[in-house]
């Protein structure tokens, strides 16, 4: 199946702008009136956004404009002071990040956070801590049911590792890989959480074309087969543009527009935010 | 009455030496972002000093005061570079440890040198006492808290409105871009430890004179308490190190009074662990938060 | 099923408890023979439980990477209530089943200082973890001081229930299997993965859905049990304990041990327990210089920690990777490149 091909975006009830396809299913990630302030200081406003359950959405902005604040109050690494989140229809409200983690969100960070001195095949084990059954008793034992979760831990990590051709160095120190494959081995992370949903945040940083075009294809697979949405921040308009269906933009915190890359492509608002009135001007 | 006075009078004076201790290590944590655990010891090593230099050299104190006050300031420089420089970018547990390493190396290198037995601390400071409404506050007390004072109001002037204390701030704020905004981080670094040091040699000639008795052990523990202080206050807040270390002696003093002297030590850790989980920047601290 | 077997058997954990054991059968030899001096006797309980306290305290350190200095105050909690259960014991109960009560008791009353030290470290990490930890193992060391059912400042008189080392062996032997044998489990499993990952990134921890919380209480718990039965049986090898020595001052020796086997590393913990712990006994003469030493070793182990040459040497001649030349041959050595000091 071909999700792009009917990647129209199609009106939903909430007044949202989802994709044909995931009409009949319930969105994955509802945002509604998203706020938080810090100090003085308000970072993010009436922040809200519906995203269907296999959609590749972007979300665009300047520098500064309040990107990865998002994403930290999607997560409740920042507790949101106004407004809520659904996660699969479930409230975050007053959750703590990791469970928040295992309400199917999973994320990526701008600057890489893996464990650098676990091997890569750990790193994604680590991944997988929700879903290993391994209690406390049979970890300190080594019996009790260890020994299989450890196996159905190695299968599934090295089977997701393979997806993204990093398998052979899955014994390696993570914190030695080159940069790309270290890129690759954070969203091996994220996926191996079972999430609903993966947010990345600028995942093409560093990225020269031809690896900007291999996360592309990466992105799609990802949706192609484990039917989960995707939300990136990014600033290479060429991914955006290319592969997401749904595209939010931010400025100074606050949504500017939101619509299909067609229809933020020609949107004055949106041009004025990065390059400016004049720059606007101009290109008008 | 009378006796809630005294008591309040003597945790003044317990607190001004815990101010004084206090305001050197803040200054070292506000602009190098780390804990110089040694402190303690620095202090003990400028009371040595100056024991050395009236007792057995026989200098004026004055003189003692300022050797002292060099021989602290330069030991402080050369911990910095040797065992904290390279360390700038390490984790901070490292560098706790090494901190650690170094305040066992100057206590076990002053028990080589000066041996185990206490010493005594000659009576360098004489300031005339204060009756206050039948109520008698020493001298010592008096000289420490308006030293303190002094010293407290100089470095806020120093730290706002030199050019040295503006490379101090932009260090503390973020070390690579005052580096790229000219400023010698490594300079500024060693300048805060030495204004540090200093500092700890002041507070020894009140230490001295308060507790006349140094061994090469006694700044562990004040050393410790003096963090506590810091801390209490709000590190990084020199306001919040002279009110920290006041309270604390404060504290410390009533419950040697009031409850007993042997649940002291107890109390004010109790404090510590308190203050610091329900408010863990401390009294006057600002509240720095995590880039995610 | 066999090649699992053969895996286990043949494996790096493996090879850590041959060692033990060896080392063991040959002191026991000693012991139980007549052959071993009065000198060695006497360290070989004291060795044994520091060994125990610096593979705890690694859980701590090295696995989940934050600071804890009131390490000996947990030693201590399960030294006296070990001890008062042996003394009140020690009529009624035979020594196979009073020994290793007091030890469970002391480990227990430790875990239980452990949870309430861990809660207010919760909120904290880095130097202020520290300092908490620092204060709460001089609280603890204050607390049992005053209390009279301890024996107030004159100590607690355990000589009823003073033991010798070749009655105390057994036990000490089976602390240390133990507490090794868990921890290496613990390394290599889930909840372990969990832990390290606390320490090299919490943040993404977090986000991966590791209760972080949880955890942080779940290592002073544990690393505080092991303190404590090591307590325990520590106790029982004097006639007489004060609180007073359980002091910060130990609390750094241990944490010395554990950065000098390389923080992280068990096997590390146990050969440099012994290393240190032996070492000052065998070379009396020194003994002035010995604090010296040990505080010159630790800035430099630190300072030659982050030295990126040094680390690549140490990842070269570790001991993994020494396990690694000798199992699979020089090549495949050479190829498998994990971090330094974490085997």
């Amino acid at each position: 199946m071909d999700m792009n091909k009917s990647g129209r975006l199609v009106p939903y009830p909430s007044g949202a702008f989802i994709p044909e396809r995931d009409l009949g299913n319930m969105p994955v990630l509802e945002a509604r009136h998203l706020g938080i302030d810090f100090g003085g200081l308000t970072a993010v406003d009436d922040f809200s956004l519906t995203i269907g359950r296999t959609e590749i959405a972007g979300l665009i902005g300047p520098n500064g404009a309040g990107k990865t604040t998002v994403f930290n109050l999607l997560t409740n690494v920042y507790q949101p002071t106004r407004g809520n989140i659904l996660v699969n229809g479930y409230s975050t409200a007053g959750k703590s990040t990791h469970q928040v983690s295992k309400m199917g969100i999973a994320r990526t960070f701008q600057n890489i956070r893996l464990y650098s001195n676990l091997s890569v095949l750990d790193n994604v084990k680590v991944g997988l801590h929700n879903t290993l059954k391994e209690s406390f008793f049979a970890a300190v034992t080594h019996g009790f049911g260890y020994g299989k979760a450890e196996r159905v831990a190695d299968s599934v990590a090295l089977e997701l590792l393979d997806f993204f051709s990093l398998a052979d160095l899955a014994e390696t120190a993570a914190g030695s890989l080159p940069y790309g494959a270290q890129r690759r081995l954070e969203i091996v992370r994220a996926l191996a959480t079972s999430p609903s949903i993966l947010l990345l945040d600028e995942p093409a940083a560093g990225m020269n074309p031809s690896e900007t075009a291999e996360l592309m294809e990466n992105i799609r697979r990802i949706r192609d087969n484990f039917h989960i949405a995707v939300l990136l921040i990014e600033h290479d308009m060429n991914l955006v543009m290319g592969i997401c269906e749904g595209i939010c933009v931010l400025n100074y915190g606050k949504i500017i527009t939101k619509g299909t890359p067609d229809e933020i492509r020609s949107n004055p608002t949106v041009i004025e935010a990065y390059l400016g009135r004049k720059g606007a001007s101009e290109t008008c | 009455m009378i006796y809630l006075v005294r008591t309040l009078i003597s945790g003044l004076s317990l607190g001004s030496i815990y101010a004084l201790m206090a305001l050197g290590y803040t200054m070292v944590y506000g602009v190098a972002k780390m804990l110089n655990f040694a402190h303690g010891d620095i202090i003990m090593v400028g009371a040595y000093s100056i024991i050395v230099a009236v007792s057995q050299a026989h200098l004026p104190p004055l003189a003692a005061v300022l050797i002292s006050v060099a021989v602290c300031a330069c030991l402080g420089v050369t911990v910095e570079f040797l065992a904290y420089r390279p360390l700038r970018q390490a984790p901070p547990l490292n560098v706790l440890i090494t901190a650690i390493g170094v305040s066992y190396f100057l206590q076990n290198a002053a028990l080589l040198v000066f041996g185990s037995e206490q010493k005594a601390f000659p009576a360098i400071v004489s300031f005339p006492s204060l009756s206050v409404g039948g109520v008698e506050i020493d001298g010592i007390t008096l000289a420490t808290l308006a030293v303190t004072a002094v010293i407290m109001a100089s470095l806020t002037l120093f730290i706002s409105k030199t050019r040295i204390g503006k490379a101090m701030r932009a260090v503390s704020e973020d070390k690579g871009a005052a580096e790229l905004m000219g400023i010698s981080v490594n300079r500024t670094i060693t300048l805060t430890f030495a204004v540090g040091s200093a500092l700890a040699a002041v507070a020894s000639i009140f230490f001295g004179a308060a507790y006349v008795y140094v061994r090469p052990t006694t700044g562990a523990m004040p050393g410790i308490k003096a963090f506590t202080a810091a801390v209490f206050g709000g590190i990084g807040s020199i306001p919040g190190a002279m009110l920290g270390g006041i309270m604390l002696g404060i504290i410390e003093q009533f419950s040697k009074t009031y409850i007993s002297t042997l649940w002291s030590d107890a109390i004010v850790f109790g404090v510590l662990v308190l203050i610091l989980v329900v408010r863990p920047t401390g009294l006057l601290g600002r509240k720095l938060n995590e880039k995610v | 099923m066999k090649a699992n077997l053969k895996n286990r058997l043949c494996s790096k954990n493996a090879v850590t408890l041959y060692f033990i054991t060896a080392l063991y059968l040959a002191v026991s030899i000693l012991v139980y023979g007549g052959w071993a001096s009065r000198h060695l006797s006497s360290m070989l309980i004291s060795i044994s439980c520091y060994i125990a306290m610096a593979v705890s305290l690694n859980l701590v350190v090295g696995m989940l990477g934050e600071l804890s200095l009131g390490h000996a105050g947990f030693m201590s909690v399960g030294l006296f209530a070990g001890c008062l259960f042996s003394i009140y014991t020690v009529g009624t109960l035979p020594l196979i089943v009073r020994l290793p009560g007091a030890m469970l008791l002391g480990g227990s009353a430790a875990a239980l200082a452990g949870l309430v030290v861990g809660l207010p470290a919760l909120r904290l990490k880095g130097d202020y973890l520290a300092i908490v930890t620092l204060g709460c193992g001089e609280i603890i060391k204050n607390v049992i001081t005053n209390l009279n059912i301890t024996g107030g400042a004159l100590g607690l008189n355990t000589s009823t229930i003073y033991s010798g080392t070749k009655t105390l062996l057994p036990y000490a032997i089976a602390l240390v299997f133990i507490t090794v044998l868990v921890m290496m489990n613990l390394k290599k499993s889930k909840h372990g993965r969990a832990i390290m990952a606390i320490r090299d990134n919490r943040i993404a921890a977090e986000s991966n859905g590791v209760d972080v919380t949880y955890y942080k209480l779940v290592v002073f718990v544990l690393s505080a049990f092991f303190a404590g039965a090591a307590g325990a049986i520590y106790g029982h090898s004097f006639a007489n304990v004060k609180a007073a020595t359980f002091d910060y001052n130990m609390s750094i020796e241990v944490l010395v041990i554990v950065v000098l086997g390389g923080m992280g590393s068990i096997n590390g913990a146990v050969i440099a327990a012994i290393a240190l712990k032996a070492l000052p006994e065998l070379l009396r003469d020194i003994s002035d210089y010995r604090m010296l030493v040990y505080s010159v070793l630790l800035i430099l182990i630190m300072l030659l920690n982050s030295s990126p040459r040094f680390a690549d040497m140490k990842g070269r001649w570790s001991i993994g990777a020494m396990y690694k030349m000798l199992r699979y041959g020089r090549k495949a050595a050479v190829e498998t490149e994990v971090s330094h000091g974490h085997e």
